[in-house]
């Protein structure tokens, strides 16, 4: 593994809610009052190869957000370690900003709200840059305008506010902005859901020519298995904060392995005619505040036996390339 | 690295949607809004005319109420139109001392304006660190200094004030510090209040992961963005500071009169009141009110030009 | 079979400062009972306001300046406020984005669901809860007398927008209004709304529009398509006829642009431009400036429907293969 750029290991992430006065006293009370611990990620390992797109998809409360979080340094795991080329580059609990890496860089959901509204575009791009000095001082204006140009916008826009762009050409402001900093690694967090059908395949070009041509790694995190499979070499599937399956993504969309994987696959709608059936995954995504035992996706599964109430699937090797948590491939679920 | 420049037709998503828009055509849309309201206008005007007139007073006026010299104990209580001994019309009538009232109202609205003003910029000063750090950092810092804010402004400002006052001792000086104490509380929970929603918002998230020191974020992120409720909440505050200074003098522990302020203008010529001699409590009390309601007025108008909400 | 919703002509104008905006532009379309009719189209494209100017409910400063709406034979147009707020809830219902729109937080389900009836019919109580029991049934939702005694804040997303429906349905209306009412919930929880849907419309025969953004889901949920762009319909056709030979190069490039379709990696073909504010739309043929196919004609005159089999607002549609 000595070509993997990120290594994610044993990462777990609990966010804990401490009960306010008033629940405290109410608890008192009724005996209740506990802080309430949402387990939003739970033992992730995985490795992403320099020059990789790995895509992590699932659906709410699977953790996906939160992994691309800590990966970008914004939350520290609770337990386990994240390393860039070999070093440790999560936030510790007491670490201060400056210690961040700046290798990764994020591009979030929403261009509405992830650009400063008050902040010249130019500036929300060479911020970051002129403070770590990436760019030597008197090149920046220049490096502004040659970075918006790269991303399909005018030099001339960098005095111009957020406001007086579309959502596509915010993002591709903000994808402008992750650039500046030279990364290794940009984690995208749903990065083109926000956006319509006909701006979002113009920006999937755009990140996959940039992706080819600065040679990125990119942790894609995205509901939308369509895009997924379009952009991105290996895919992660995540459920309730656990990884579920992992594999190259035409293996796992010719073949997918784990029950929960399939069922995703028969809900989504696809375009064509005809079409009138939806093998819908039945019940509901149980909360992470209070997962189910053993394995998360046994109440829903069709598959599931009295070892699947028991025991929680490890994450097992089922051919070289591809890795499942699942009984099913691992002994049986009896 | 600009070879990879994406093909042209990428370059079509290109022009911005909004035409574009410069500072001074903002500002230009801001006027012609606030315009809107003939009252607000009005108030504007008034507003801008009272600090002329009290800032321009030593040129302005006839008599410089401060000189002793200048007083004719022959010259008290005239009624307003009378001409005293300068030769000039008393417009406002004279005080005990003889001063002229017009004269003495002016260089008091100067002392109530440099008061106020000052109260109300130190006060936003402490309230946006306070309400800033507590919104950013949260926790107990958070919980510490939001409680402190609440307990204060779950009693009367006119009460602290008075409390600090007699501490303190009379003048300037010490008159600004009580006000500042009296008053950060309400910049501190608007900021709070503010600050608080945009902390969620991806942008803080976007500068936090860059990464960017704490100092710059809450600085150069988070407070232009606050900066619109404050600029209102302000506006009232100096009023209020205004008012409340007014108050404290009125009641003896403000400012002496050798320093006039309104409210020791007031509060002199209150004893004279029922002597018949209404002018000298009056006319600054009308000065005031004029002053606080102008301000008032503008506030609410900038208030409801800022409002998104009525943007159309 | 005569047409449960009849629109005509529809035209809603907002008149803002900055001048008028139209943004429904003489929208025309029918929908049978028990037929789903999906109306497609972008941020911006009217798909939305359509659908309130059905209700009724467009906000000032937007106002329904011409066309007719005919539900069940009536016009609603001719209606007062009165009797349109009977027609509302009654005939005519609506399912939004967010079901909070229709929910009230501090309601019990079942309380406000019969609060709901009984402004209609005149009936005790019980029987009232009854009847909501019976709808959160029909929408597929378990153990539907304990969902009544809950409040909204103790479902689900997925379980509080069938809530949402089944609300819809207490009056067992000819028409049923549905705004993006899946666009925020997970796919496996949308997958089941829709096959709810689909059962609604085929059980019980109720016309139902379905307005958004994704072509996936009204390709294989809808029976018919009217594609939308700048406050104008474009096409108009069967599911299988828009999504399987579209004639407008509008319709023709969103399907283009689904990754889906394509093998992975390659570059999407994409249309170029953004959409147009509705405040700024060029001359002619608004789709233009983006359209490889544009000439002249297409710059001096808006296109008019062109009519064989399906509906399409283009000079020089695809041809049809």
């Amino acid at each position: 593994m000595s070509q993997s750029l990120l290594s994610i290991d044993q990462v777990s992430k609990r966010f804990t809610r401490k009960p306010g006065l008033a629940e405290r006293l109410a608890g008192r009370l009724s005996g209740g009052g506990e802080p309430v611990v949402v387990h939003a990620l739970t033992d992730v390992t995985l490795e992403v190869a320099r020059g990789e797109v790995l895509g992590v998809v699932g659906e709410s409360g699977c953790g996906k957000s939160t992994l691309g979080r800590v990966v970008a340094g914004i939350h520290a795991p609770s337990d386990g370690t994240v390393m860039l080329d070999g070093k440790p580059i999560t936030r510790d609990q007491r670490g201060t900003a400056e210690k961040l890496t700046t290798q990764v860089q994020m591009i979030h959901q929403d261009p509405f709200a992830s650009l400063n509204p008050r902040m010249k575009v130019g500036e929300t791009i060479a911020e970051g840059p002129r403070y770590h000095k990436i760019i030597p001082a008197n090149v920046v204006s220049e490096r502004v305008g040659s970075l918006l140009e790269q991303v399909g916008l005018e030099a001339a826009y960098a005095d111009r506010l957020p406001h007086q762009f579309s959502g596509g050409q915010r993002q591709r402001i903000a994808i402008a902005r992750a650039l500046a900093m030279e990364p290794e690694l940009l984690v995208l967090d749903e990065a083109v859901a926000s956006l319509d059908v006909s701006i979002q395949a113009q920006v999937l070009n755009l990140f996959m020519d940039l992706q080819r041509n600065l040679g990125l790694t990119a942790l894609f995190i995205s509901h939308d298995l369509s895009v997924v499979r379009h952009v991105c070499d290996r895919v992660a599937i995540m459920y309730l904060g656990r990884l579920v399956e992992l594999a190259p993504a035409k293996d796992l969309y010719e073949r997918p392995l784990h029950p929960y994987t399939s069922a995703l696959f028969a809900s989504v709608p696809t375009v064509g005619t005809g079409k009138r059936v939806f093998e819908a995954i039945q019940g509901e995504i149980p909360s992470p505040i209070n997962p189910p035992p053993g394995c998360a996706f046994h109440p829903r599964c069709p598959q599931a036996g009295p070892r699947c109430r028991r025991e929680v699937p490890r994450l097992a090797q089922a051919d070289d390339q591809r890795t499942v948590a699942c009984h099913l491939n691992d002994g049986g679920v009896a | 690295m600009n070879n990879s420049s994406p093909d042209n037709s990428n370059v079509a998503d290109s022009s911005p949607i909004i035409a574009r828009e410069t500072t001074a055509t903002r500002l230009r849309n801001f006027w012609s809004d606030y315009c809107e309201s003939r009252v607000a206008l009005m108030a504007l005007f008034v507003i801008i005319a009272l600090t002329i007139g009290a800032f321009g007073a030593p040129w302005l006026v006839p008599q410089d109420p401060y000189d002793l010299s200048l007083l004719e104990w022959s010259d008290a209580f005239l009624p307003p139109g009378e001409v005293g001994s300068g030769g000039y019309t008393l417009l406002l009538g004279t005080d005990n001392a003889g001063r002229d009232m017009l004269s003495a109202i002016l260089y008091g609205l100067r002392t109530s304006f440099v008061i106020g003003l000052s109260a109300g910029v130190l006060a936003l000063t402490v309230g946006i660190t306070v309400g800033l750090s507590a919104a950013y950092f949260g926790g107990r810092l958070e919980a510490l200094l939001m409680r402190i804010v609440d307990l204060q402004l779950s009693m009367p400002a006119i009460l602290l004030a008075l409390v600090l006052v007699a501490m303190l001792g009379q003048g300037v000086p010490q008159i600004i510090l009580a006000l500042v104490v009296a008053q950060y509380a309400y910049f501190a929970r608007t900021t709070h209040g503010a600050a608080s929603v945009e902390r969620r918002k991806d942008y803080i998230e976007a500068a936090r992961s860059t990464p960017l020191p704490t100092r710059r974020i809450m600085f150069r992120h988070l407070l232009p963005n606050v900066l619109p409720p404050l600029i209102v909440v302000a506006t009232v505050q100096v009023a209020s500071a205004i008012s409340l200074e007014a108050t404290l003098s009125f009641l003896g522990v403000g400012l002496p009169l050798t320093e006039p302020s309104l409210g020791s203008l007031i509060s002199n010529g209150f004893k004279y009141i029922h002597a018949g001699r209404y002018w000298l409590s009056i006319y600054p009390g009308i000065f005031l009110m004029i002053t606080v309601v102008a301000i008032n007025l503008v506030g609410d108008q900038v208030r409801t030009v800022l409002d998104p909400r009525n943007s159309r | 079979m005569s047409a449960a919703l009849d629109v005509s002509g529809l035209t809603t104008r907002f008149d803002t400062r900055s001048g008028s905006v139209t943004a429904v532009d003489n929208v025309s379309f029918s929908v049978e009972p028990g037929r789903i009719l999906g109306l497609v189209g972008e941020s911006g494209s009217g798909k939305s306001v359509t659908g309130f100017s059905i209700m009724g409910l467009v906000d000032e400063p937007g106002q329904v300046v011409a066309g007719s709406v005919t539900v069940d034979g009536v016009d609603l147009r001719s209606l007062s406020d009165d009797d349109m707020r009977k027609m509302r809830g009654s005939r005519l219902a609506m399912v939004f984005q967010d079901p909070m729109m229709t929910l009230n937080p501090v309601l019990r389900i079942g309380d406000q669901m019969a609060m709901a009836v009984r402004v209609h019919r005149k009936m005790p109580k019980r029987e009232a809860l009854e009847e909501s029991r019976k709808a959160l049934d029909i929408v597929g939702i378990p153990s539907p007398a304990e969902r009544l005694k809950a409040y909204p804040h103790q479902l689900s997303g997925g379980m509080r927008q069938r809530v949402a429906i089944a609300m819809a349905l207490l009056h067992r209306p000819s028409v049923i209004i549905a705004d993006e009412p899946t666009t925020a919930l997970d796919v496996s929880i949308q997958g089941q709304i829709l096959a709810e849907v689909r059962r609604l419309a085929d059980d019980i025969g109720t016309a139902i529009v379905w307005v958004t953004h994704d072509l996936a889901v009204v390709s294989s949920l809808a029976d018919d398509i009217c594609v939308m762009y700048a406050g104008r319909i474009v096409e108009r056709g069967t599911a299988e006829q828009v999504i399987g030979n579209p004639r407008h190069p509008y319709t023709q490039g969103l399907l283009d642009s689904i990754p889906a379709r394509h093998e992975p990696g390659g570059h999407l073909p994409q249309i170029p431009g953004s959409t147009p504010q509705l405040s700024r739309l060029p001359s002619g043929c608004p789709f233009r400036p983006r359209c490889s196919r544009a000439t002249e004609q297409c710059k001096s005159e808006p296109p008019s429907d062109s009519r064989d089999g399906q509906i399409v607002l283009c000079h020089h549609p695809l041809e049809g293969s």
